[in-house]
């Protein structure tokens, strides 16, 4: 399936950061984005993403399919936010603008629109800071770094593992899926609700108790191996963190904590253009 | 070392997150939009009834941050968290199932069941649409209906496929070997 993004091997600032420096920016940006809804703070996180997206030479063909397929989503949320809420945007920014009768209780209000441009601008905020962080990060060196910052190895091991094995079931679900569809089980959505999940499952059964017996096997191997008999372990593919790295802490949190002032400054996290 | 965390759940964690996430592209559409039932649902409840509320939590967050991620493009972050909390209620009750011993027939099942009316019902009905006002200031009466289609969505695709999966399982488990792991 190619609309899954994965990690590709470039040389640029961003891949040379450590992985978690590019965590720790892609959650302290993800709390931001959550906790702002000030306009102008949005639009200054994406044309920043937008940059960032752009230095890391990350194509557009790596990421279009997911994107366009996320705009699909966007549209479906706002057309459900208008016609369940008209007025939410006349609620939080407290004033009503009637740009244009619709039907009768459902007028397009200037709040409205506003407010539904914000939650688009929103969720774009995030979307460029993960395609960087996915594309850019190599698995193995991202769970020694999480290991570093004191996550216990073990859970840095399941995140290794588990970024290691979704190619490898990806293969598996695509063999289990031909072979079932070979057999004559089509997938398509015209058959009835339980028939569905019936089919659904023919390809879930063989799917789930190979992975049981994968987890044995790996749990095994890594049992003889003497996994978790000390208390920490190295890793090959650890890197230490240098001063771009700091830089890059410190920008981002002066960024993230400057613009959480300035969306609280006035003691709302909206931005109002309608207030006189 | 703590023993209840053993190699196995660790392993068990990565790979049920690996499935967890591929399975994000198989959704069953019911006819309402924006709505589909998620088998990655049943394996979620199926991981969480043999390994624990532990792994279920870890997989439930780290699983649907990493496919919303994949798939997606962006994490709908108050839907992560609701996903833990029915790890986390399913998961509790694991040494009950006895899956692994065979246990799981028809008085597990109705308790498997009971069990995951309720995490759904704190998951989707209280947590995701109280998180979805919180963060991301959504009106309430949609986020409230699309929890209670979240709610329904995985009830029935829990009830139906979890439950024929963990029995089946636990069939083959228990027959396949008369002796207990030593932990």
């Amino acid at each position: 399936m190619n609309r899954i993004l994965s990690y590709q091997e470039k040389n640029t600032w961003i891949h040379r950061l450590s992985g978690i420096t590019k965590l720790i920016f892609f959650l302290l940006w993800c709390i931001t984005s959550a906790m702002t809804y000030d306009t102008r703070v949005l639009l200054l996180m994406i044309l920043v993403s937008f940059i960032l997206f752009a230095v890391s030479k990350t194509e557009w063909r790596q990421v279009s399919s997911v994107f366009k397929f996320i705009a699909l989503m966007m549209v479906i949320n706002v057309i459900a936010i208008f016609l369940l809420s008209p007025y939410q945007g006349c609620e939080i920014y407290g004033s009503k603008t009637v740009m244009m009768p619709f039907f009768k209780g459902h007028d397009v209000t200037g709040e409205e629109l506003f407010y539904l441009f914000n939650v688009v601008i929103k969720y774009f905020t995030v979307t460029p800071a993960i395609f960087i962080f996915l594309v850019t990060t190599n698995p193995s060196e991202f769970a020694a770094s999480l290991n570093m910052v004191g996550i216990p190895y073990t859970i840095a091991y399941s995140v290794a593992i588990a970024l290691r094995y979704i190619p490898d079931v990806q293969g598996d679900f695509q063999r289990i899926r031909n072979a079932q569809e070979a057999r004559g089980i089509e997938m398509s959505a015209k058959a009835k609700l339980i028939e569905r999940i019936r089919r659904t499952s023919s390809i879930i059964f063989p799917l789930l108790f190979s992975t049981m017996e994968r987890i044995d096997v790996v749990s095994n191997a890594m049992e003889l191996r003497g996994f978790g008999k000390k208390r920490g372990r190295t890793w090959y593919a650890h890197k230490r963190l240098e001063a771009i790295d700091y830089i890059c802490l410190a920008l981002t949190a002066v960024f993230c904590v400057g613009a959480l002032v300035f969306t609280y400054y006035d003691g709302s996290r909206f931005y109002n253009p309608f207030a006189q | 070392m703590n023993r209840k965390f053993g190699i196995k759940e660790v392993v068990a964690i990565g790979i049920g997150t690996a499935l967890f996430v591929v399975l994000t592209q198989v959704q069953i559409p019911i006819g309402i939009p924006n709505t589909a039932l998620q088998p990655r649902m049943a394996v979620l409840a199926f991981l969480s009834a043999i390994f624990g509320p532990v792994v279920g939590a870890v997989i439930g967050l780290l699983g649907h941050a990493l496919g919303d991620a994949l798939f997606y493009g962006s994490v709908w972050w108050s839907w992560v968290f609701p996903e833990a909390v029915v790890g986390i209620g399913i998961g509790l009750c694991a040494k009950k199932f006895a899956v692994r011993e065979g246990g799981f027939t028809k008085k597990n099942i109705v308790l498997f069941n009971t069990v995951q009316v309720v995490a759904n019902a704190i998951a989707w009905i209280l947590v995701a649409p109280v998180l979805d006002i919180l963060v991301y200031a959504e009106p309430a009466n949609k986020v409230f209906l699309q929890g209670a289609f979240a709610f329904l969505g995985d009830i029935i695709i829990i009830g139906v496929l979890g439950s024929i999966l963990l029995a089946a399982y636990s069939r083959i488990a228990g027959k396949s070997s008369s002796l207990t792991k030593e932990d």
